[in-house]
């Protein structure tokens, strides 16, 4: 979705990305976001939350006219009012997709490797 | 307190995206914001994967569960008059849920008009525009760079849009 704002902005417009990814809307370089430590699938707050869509919108509104040179990521002081193990359950489809089901396995690996190497640091 | 990109991944997940190197394009592109946003015509733009079920066919999932490192790049036009139970989701990353209850967790449409009945901003374009998030993997951005992307900003400034607030999912 960075990729997208880059190509508004490029055609005249002026976007404001609202993002649980900052880290990701930093690597692609965006005109303007706001990062909110949100699951996925909810991205401007809790459904029926009116009040904190409300908040996140205006926050983002403040960045859109107060930035000054593209690049500018502000972090949202907004909280999820939700257990995060619990959010995470509910953001996922049910069904893993089909890239995660294919290279869940490698991954897993990967990642079983990782933490040999950091037990191994660990001992040293 | 800086935002925690990976508090609601799982390791999985976070470890696809941590795995990706990349470096930012530069430069960033840039259109100022010239006058204040009670005089600036809005427009919104999500890849959630929505659709209008009555008249829409859905992304194409069918292709990306035969070819999984594929994602659907096209876009549907989504009316801001539309109705929560005209809406479709079709986005095999994500729990469709949320949006199917409450449309504004994605495309905010009752809470922009609201801020333009307040007079906060100019207005809101009568039309939303919806992608859908998974591009492959590796991502592959070229058709929304190079084909939907210029041809929703045509759209919106067609109608006059000047700003576009995003919201991925």
């Amino acid at each position: 979705m960075p990729v997208l704002a880059r190509t508004l902005e490029k055609a005249g417009l002026s976007t404001i990305l609202v993002t649980m990814m900052p880290y990701w809307a930093e690597k692609v370089g965006v005109p303007r976001a706001l990062g909110v430590e949100f699951p996925f699938a909810q991205t401007l707050g809790r459904a029926h939350d009116a009040a904190q869509q409300r908040r996140v919108i205006l926050e983002a509104l403040r960045v859109l006219e107060s930035a000054r040179e593209p690049g500018q990521i502000v972090h949202s002081s907004e909280l999820w009012p939700q257990d995060p193990a619990e959010a995470i359950r509910e953001w996922q489809p049910t069904e893993p997709s089909p890239i995660i089901r294919e290279m869940a396995p490698k991954i897993r690996s990967l990642l079983r490797e990782q933490r040999r190497k950091e037990r191994r640091q660990g001992h040293e | 307190m800086p935002v925690d990109s990976f508090k609601f991944l799982p390791r999985l997940i976070a470890a696809i995206y941590q795995a990706t190197d990349l470096q930012p394009e530069l430069p960033i592109p840039w259109t100022p914001v010239s006058r204040p946003l009670s005089e600036l015509k809005f427009g919104l733009v999500t890849s959630g994967g929505l659709y209008l079920i009555k008249d829409q066919p859905p992304f194409d999932l069918e292709r990306e569960q035969a070819q999984p490192t594929w994602g659907d790049p096209t876009y549907r036009g989504i009316p801001t008059d539309i109705q929560q139970d005209e809406l479709g989701v079709s986005h095999l990353h994500v729990n469709p849920q949320w949006v199917l209850e409450d449309i504004d967790v994605l495309l905010p449409i009752h809470r922009f008009k609201e801020l333009a009945a307040e007079g906060r901003i100019g207005g809101l374009a009568d039309h939303a525009y919806s992608f859908m998030g998974y591009q492959g993997y590796p991502p592959d951005t070229r058709v929304w760079q190079e084909v939907s992307g210029p041809r929703v900003a045509e759209r919106l400034r067609e109608k006059g849009v000047d700003c576009v607030l995003l919201t991925p999912s």
